[in-house]
């Protein structure tokens, strides 16, 4: 991993269009400003990694779950 | 064109029927192109089928008919990705993780999937700062009193 000390409103450019800001930092808290293309997703890291792991979960149910669901009420409102 | 699918078995589908993920899904990145089939007539089930993978369906409910109050927005740059000019365009569906028994069954409120049925272009959208979360009890717990 490539490690770089920024001091407050500096900035790390990453290829030509990204860059990330330092724009405050209190006790354990740091700010960052992205700037990236439209089409470049940011996320928080553990957020993302959540989506991800409950679509992996979602998606190795058994086909003998859907037994469960044709049992369930048409109308669970 | 025939399909062969996780819990349909092989069916028959049509070219349009095709949604479109140009960006896959988180955790399955490479997974571009599903079909929706319900899971029986009028039920409120509905399997979100990889047409590449045969076993990779996901459950998928319209979010609307469990959480009534359900909502959020989408952001400039997934409009313009999805080519959404019009509200009645877009349709939402959200992943159910679906449990034994079903009391224990989730639905991913934090990504839902926003499909615009006028051009089948659709992605899994990750809310951010937004108080739903991944597993939201879709049947709300009874109070024991």
């Amino acid at each position: 991993m490539l490690v770089l000390t920024r001091k407050l409103n500096e900035s790390i450019q990453i290829g030509d269009n990204i860059e990330i800001t330092v724009l405050s930092v209190q006790g354990d808290q740091i700010k960052l400003g992205i700037k990236a293309p439209k089409d470049i997703e940011v996320h928080r890291k553990e957020i993302y990694m959540s989506i991800q792991e409950s679509n992996n979960e979602a998606a190795s149910i058994l086909p003998n779950i859907l037994e469960l669901l044709k049992t369930q009420p048409k109308n669970l409102k | 064109m025939k399909l062969t699918t996780k819990y349909h078995g092989v069916i028959e589908i049509e070219e349009k029927d095709i949604l479109r993920f140009q960006n896959g899904l988180p955790g399955f990145l490479d997974e571009k192109s599903f079909v929706l089939l319900p899971l029986d007539s009028d039920s409120p089930f509905w399997i979100l089928q990889s047409t590449e993978t045969p076993e990779l369906g996901f459950v998928t409910v319209n979010p609307f008919d469990f959480f009534e109050t359900y909502e959020f927005d989408i952001t400039e740059n997934d409009k313009q990705l999805l080519e959404l000019t019009s509200e009645k365009d877009v349709t939402v569906w959200t992943i159910l993780n679906v449990k034994d028994p079903f009391e224990d069954s989730t639905a991913n409120l934090q990504a839902p999937i926003v499909l615009n049925t006028r051009n089948n272009q659709a992605k899994q959208i990750i809310l951010t700062d937004t108080q739903y979360i991944t597993k939201q009890k879709l049947i709300p717990e009874k109070v024991v009193k």
